[in-house]
């Protein structure tokens, strides 16, 4: 890639910011230069980014519907997965498929529901409602 | 307070380490830490899952670039990790009082200073804590332009998040340095553990992994969604995660190129030019591919694979000469 071709299109998932990339100069020298960004990785970016946001708001009208908990809106608002969720609270997968139902996520105990908190950067009010 | 050494760099460990070394008083580039320590690859590891996506790496595991510069340069790190945020806090904070420059993996996710649309659960980045002024903690994170602040809080959160590579709280500190200066023979042990490694008889590394990725692509359904996600993830893996462009092809190349003004190393320039072209080659792969993802062009997986194809012959065949050339 030559310096003229480094894409300054503006990526605006770089949010502003401006990412270092390699490119050869005038004189034949590789530098690292500054870049906008390039429009690929907008695209392949904004994919992942919409997905996740894709299921939050499923998992938000599930939610409205009375058809699973808050825990499951919360958990892919925070770009997890169930996965994800167990290893970061310790608590196993199907104990977790289990509180995605709204009638058990309502009789949590205090402690459980302090963990997803904490695993999510939530206060136990947050995680109990939809934003 | 600042930092004078904080440089923009393509990728997170190898700026930081390259940074921190400079730090301690030898000048090294970025592309410099990345090829001595024989950090390019590819591994397409379909056994483990980011969101559901294989884990495909066009570079070496995390720690090994710091790892392998230590061992080059008789360096000597100190690693600890610890078992809860309260002590690994208590810890960085002391050896900040001692005017240590530490380095931290992090997760990318619970960074604040990082634009929202780049906040995924990655747990592999580094950063360096230059100082502490409040409740705020002095990062040079070789990804942005300029330093940045941090509160506790969520440094802490950064350090400790759970999940594949979970840091543990993992910090850093270099004790001393051995070597100032670097060596052709150095060098030339660098690039044939790349080469090495490149043509490696093992289906999911190299140019194996390479040609393993692209049959899996070759069989992906056109018309499933599932299929535009998964070759979205590949240029992810390629571009968007710091890579210095073509997944770290050209960051490779400005180290064959600063290498070959050693004594007797000038045949490298010519391995540079051909390297640089190569990863055009992967950046018009991810172009095509973006399209396809974007729909402006149909999904064509044939089209994609056979890059692909192409991709790992001429890497096999470079890396092959580039071996023949060091030895």
């Amino acid at each position: 890639m030559d310096l003229q071709n480094v894409p300054q299109e503006g990526n605006k998932t770089l949010g502003g910011h401006r990412k270092a990339v390699y490119a050869k100069d005038a004189g034949g020298h590789i530098v690292a230069v500054a870049s906008k960004g390039w429009e690929v990785e907008e695209i392949v970016t904004s994919q992942a980014v919409e997905e996740m946001r894709a299921l939050a708001e499923t998992a938000r009208q599930n939610a409205i519907n009375g058809l699973s908990s808050p825990l499951e809106y919360w958990m892919y608002a925070r770009r997890m997965d169930l996965l994800l969720l167990a290893q970061s609270t310790g608590i196993w997968r199907w104990r977790i498929r289990r509180h995605l139902r709204p009638e058990i996520f309502a009789r949590l105990s205090p402690n459980l529901l302090k963990r997803y908190a904490e695993a999510l950067g939530l206060t136990i009010q947050q995680l109990q409602r939809l934003p | 307070m600042t930092f004078a050494h904080h440089r923009h760099a393509a990728h997170c460990e190898s700026g930081v380490v390259s940074n921190l070394i400079s730090h301690h008083g030898v000048p090294i580039s970025e592309a410099m830490a990345f090829g001595l320590s024989a950090a390019l690859s590819f591994a397409y590891l379909p056994f483990i899952k980011l969101s559901g996506l294989p884990l495909i790496a066009y570079r070496q595991p995390p720690k090994s670039i710091i790892k392998g510069l230590a061992k080059v340069l008789a360096a000597e790190f100190r690693f600890e990790t610890f078992r809860t945020p309260v002590a690994g806090q208590a810890r960085l904070d002391e050896l900040l009082a001692q005017g240590h420059v530490v380095g931290l993996q992090t997760s990318v996710y619970w960074l604040p200073y990082f634009p929202e649309d780049m906040r995924f659960h990655f747990n592999a980045h580094n950063l360096l804590v230059y100082g502490k002024e409040g409740n705020d903690y002095l990062i040079s994170d070789p990804i942005g332009e300029q330093t940045v602040r941090c509160d506790a809080v969520s440094l802490s959160r950064a350090r400790f998040a759970k999940g594949v590579l979970a840091p543990k709280g993992l910090l850093y500190t270099m004790q001393k340095l051995g070597v100032s200066t670097i060596t052709p023979q150095a060098v030339r042990k660098a690039i044939l553990k790349t080469c090495r490694t490149m043509r490696a008889p093992i289906p999911i590394i190299g140019v194996h992994g390479i040609r393993m990725l692209a049959n899996k692509v070759a069989k992906l359904d056109p018309a499933a969604h599932a299929s535009s996600l998964f070759v979205g993830h590949i240029i992810r893996m390629q571009e968007e995660i710091g890579t210095g462009g073509a997944g770290f092809r050209f960051l490779y190349a400005a180290f064959l190129q600063e290498t070959a003004e050693l004594s007797g190393m000038a045949v490298l320039a010519g391995f540079s030019e051909r390297l640089m072209v190569i990863g055009d080659g992967w950046r018009e792969f991810a172009l095509a591919t973006a399209r396809m993802v974007k729909g402006r062009d149909a999904m064509n997986p044939t089209k994609l694979a056979d890059l692909l194809h192409s991709l790992s012959e001429q890497e096999e065949v470079f890396f092959r000469d580039l071996k023949m050339a060091v030895t």
